[in-house]
């Protein structure tokens, strides 16, 4: 299946965002993800799909002014 | 005089120095500038992640009990920063959103027109919304209608360090304005911070200054001193400027 994550298309073979996440690789703890502009929380990763050409952001805060 | 604190939404900040988390050489010593500077609330930026590269964890390194200050920076639109400043208070960074809308890559000018639309709609939605803009005194009257907790004008543009280059509008600012008056970037040495707050700024927000400092823990102190020397040298009505002397010793009883 064919996504959008952050900007960029991206194949996976991942069904959730929980998979998705795992998949990239990435740090949790920090992370902040909208899923088709909704922001969807650590514990709904596991449970929410993914289907074709959705979007999704994985965001982080930084240091900024 | 007795110097209540600053009330901005249901917080009092008894620290007049907000302080801000970029260009830290290690973001390590954040936790020791917040301690020397005494400053309350700190200001962060979402950005999406780095996929090649672990991010580190900005959040880790500010001490409860410090407000958070989500930055809408990088939004161009007035859409783009009120989609930020949702994700930041779903994330749980709280109420508080600094406003910063920039199209103009060179100075850095704020938006000003669609700062004050993304005020509307962010203060509606229950929001204490900061709105960082260049000091316009109409524009200040729109963004205290529409709910705005502050005005944040710059000095001087973000990063350069040359002080209160927009003292006299600022000015206006402080002495039309109901809401407090925050002058944010642009301060690059505690003296202009000290100028700011005596002329009676509500508080000042310093990054730059502070985190490109060598020494940012001792930064943190020096402006928090200087923040602290101009409030209460505002507070104390400073006595009027003259052309021509005005002898501070009699001018009777002199010796032969």
């Amino acid at each position: 299946m064919l996504l959008r994550v952050n900007g960029d298309s991206q194949t996976t073979a991942a069904t959730t965002l929980e998979e998705l996440i795992q998949e990239i690789g990435l740090k949790t703890e920090s992370l902040v993800v909208e899923h088709n502009e909704h922001i969807i929380r650590q514990e709904l990763w596991a449970k929410t799909r993914l289907q074709d050409q959705d979007q999704v952001e994985l965001l982080s805060f930084v240091g900024g002014g | 005089m007795n110097d209540e604190g600053l009330r901005l939404g249901d917080t009092t900040f008894t620290n007049r120095l907000f302080t801000g988390t970029g260009k830290f050489a290690s973001n390590e010593i954040i936790p020791e500038m917040l301690e020397t500077s005494g400053s309350q609330m700190i200001t962060v930026a979402l950005r999406r992640i780095d996929m090649q590269s672990v991010t580190d964890n900005i959040l880790q390194y500010i001490p409860d009990g410090v407000t958070l200050l989500p930055n809408t920076s990088g939004a161009r639109t007035a859409e783009q920063a009120i989609r930020v400043a949702r994700i930041a208070r779903e994330a749980g960074c709280g109420k508080f959103i600094k406003i910063e809308v920039i199209t103009d890559a060179k100075y850095l000018m704020p938006d000003n027109h669609e700062t004050l639309r993304a005020t509307e709609t962010l203060a509606k939605d229950g929001f204490v919304v900061l709105p960082y803009v260049l000091p316009d005194l109409p524009l200040a009257k729109r963004l205290e209608n529409a709910g705005a907790a502050a005005i944040m004008p710059l000095g001087a543009p973000i990063g350069t360090n040359r002080g209160l280059e927009t003292k006299p509008l600022i000015a206006m600012l402080i002495e039309n304005s109901a809401v407090p008056v925050i002058v944010d970037a642009g301060i690059g040495f505690p003296s202009q911070a000290a100028a700011a707050m005596e002329m009676g700024a509500d508080a000042v927000l310093v990054n730059t200054a502070i985190a490109t400092a060598e020494d940012p823990v001792a930064m943190g102190h020096a402006f928090s001193l200087a923040v602290q020397a101009g409030r209460a040298a505002y507070l104390a009505e400073a006595a009027g400027q003259s052309v021509v002397a005005r002898a501070s010793s009699p001018l009777t009883g002199f010796l032969d």
